[in-house]
C-alpha cells in the first residue's frame, strides 16, 4: 500500500510555491461539469476524465475544473459550462470525449467559442 | 447506471448538495461472507425520519429543477436486484449515512467499475470538501484521505496538472496493489 511520504508532500509544496498565479478563484478559466443523476447516467464522469486528461497532458495550471449539480436539462446531458475571465458563461450540451477535447483546445485554450456544440440561447428551459 | 462506482459518485453528489464538508466512502469486499458493502457518510444537512422513509421513492425529491428524484431510487434498485439491502440513517443538522450491502457472487450484482475515477472526480471537482476513502478487500486495505495532502495544495488550484497527476497516481497505485481493476 503506497503511502504519501513527507518527500511527496515537500515536492508538491515546492511545486505549488513556484506557481504563484494559482490561488483559488484566480484561474484564467473555469470549466464546470454538471454531475446530476442524469448527467452521470449520460457519461458526465467520462467527460470530466477527458477534461482532466487535457489539463494533465498540456500541463495547465490556471484552469479551474469543477463539478456542480443538475442543470435541469436532462435530455441534453452530458453538459459543461465554460467561463473565461470577463466573458459570459457558455453551456455546451450532448457532449462526447471528442467534443470535450475540441472545446478545450478552441475555447478554453484559445478563447474561441465552439458554436456548433453550444446550447442555443433561449433553449435553457428545464425538462 | 451500470457500475456501482457511478452510483457512488451520484450518492456523494447528494452529500455535496447537502453542503457536507466531509464525506467518507468505505467499500468492503468479504469473500468468506460473500458480501460487498458500500457506505457513504457525510456531515451535511441531513433529513428527518419522515423524509428518510420516502427517499427511495422515485417521485420524491426536494430539488426544484425537476419533479422526480432518481438517485436513491436507482441505487435501491441495483441493491435489491442482487439480494442486498439499503439503509439510510440521517439526523437533521448532523449528517447522513447511506449503506448498501450486496451478495458478492450474485449474478445480477453490478460490477464496481472504475472507482478510482469516481474518487478523482469527487476530489478534483470539490476542492473545499475533505474526502476519506477506505477500500478493504478481505484482509488487505487501501486508504486515502485528502486531509493528508491539504496543506500541500491549499490556496492553489486543486485542478492544476500536478495535483491531478499526483492524486490520480496515488489512487491508481493503491487500487492496483489491492487487485481492484479499473
Ligand atoms: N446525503 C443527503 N443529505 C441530505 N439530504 C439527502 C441526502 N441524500 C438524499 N437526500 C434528500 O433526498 C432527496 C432524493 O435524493 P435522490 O434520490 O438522490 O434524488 P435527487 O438528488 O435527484 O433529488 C434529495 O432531494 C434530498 O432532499
Ligand atoms: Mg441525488
Amino acid at each position: 500500500m503506497p503511502k504519501i511520504t513527507p518527500k511527496d508532500l515537500a515536492r508538491i509544496r515546492e511545486k505549488s510555491r513556484q506557481s504563484t498565479t494559482l490561488r483559488e478563484g484566480a484561474g484564467r478559466a473555469k470549466v464546470t461539469v454538471h454531475m446530476g443523476t442524469c448527467g452521470i447516467a449520460a457519461g458526465a464522469r467520462d467527460i470530466m476524465s477527458a477534461l482532466m486528461k487535457e489539463v494533465e497532458s498540456r500541463d495547465v495550471k490556471d484552469v479551474l475544473v469543477t463539478t456542480s449539480g443538475c442543470a435541469g436539462l436532462c435530455s441534453r446531458e452530458p453538459m459543461i459550462t465554460v467561463e473565461l475571465l470577463d466573458q459570459p458563461p457558455i453551456k455546451y450540451v450532448d457532449l462526447t470525449k471528442e467534443k470535450m477535447q475540441k472545446i478545450f483546445e478552441d475555447h478554453v485554450m484559445n478563447g474561441n467559442i465552439v458554436n456548433e456544440y453550444a446550447l442555443a440561447v433561449g433553449s435553457e428551459r428545464a425538462h | 447506471m451500470e457500475d456501482l462506482s457511478l452510483h457512488i459518485l451520484d450518492i456523494a453528489q447528494n452529500s455535496i448538495a447537502a453542503e457536507a464538508s466531509r464525506i467518507e466512502i468505505t467499500i468492503r469486499e468479504d469473500i468468506r461472507k460473500d458480501l460487498l458493502s458500500i457506505e457513504i457518510t457525510d456531515n451535511g444537512a441531513g433529513l428527518d425520519s419522515d423524509t428518510v422513509s420516502r427517499v427511495t421513492d422515485p417521485f420524491y425529491t426536494t430539488r426544484k429543477t425537476r419533479d422526480v428524484g432518481l438517485g436513491l431510487a436507482l441505487f435501491n434498485e441495483a441493491v435489491e436486484s442482487s439480494n442486498g439491502n439499503l439503509t439510510i440513517k440521517s439526523q437533521k443538522g448532523k449528517g447522513t449515512k447511506v449503506k448498501a450491502t450486496f451478495q458478492f457472487s450474485n449474478i445480477d450484482r453490478r460490477p464496481m467499475g472504475n472507482i478510482g475515477e469516481t474518487l478523482l472526480v469527487l476530489i478534483i471537482g470539490n476542492p473545499k470538501i475533505s474526502f476519506s476513502f477506505l477500500y478493504q478487500k478481505n484482509s488487505k486495505k487501501f486508504s486515502f484521505d485528502t486531509e493528508l495532502i491539504k496543506n500541500s495544495i491549499n490556496g492553489h488550484l486543486q485542478s492544476s496538472s500536478e495535483n491531478i497527476r499526483f492524486i490520480a497516481g496515488t489512487l491508481n497505485d493503491g487500487l492496483k496493489n489491492l487487485g481492484v481493476s479499473a
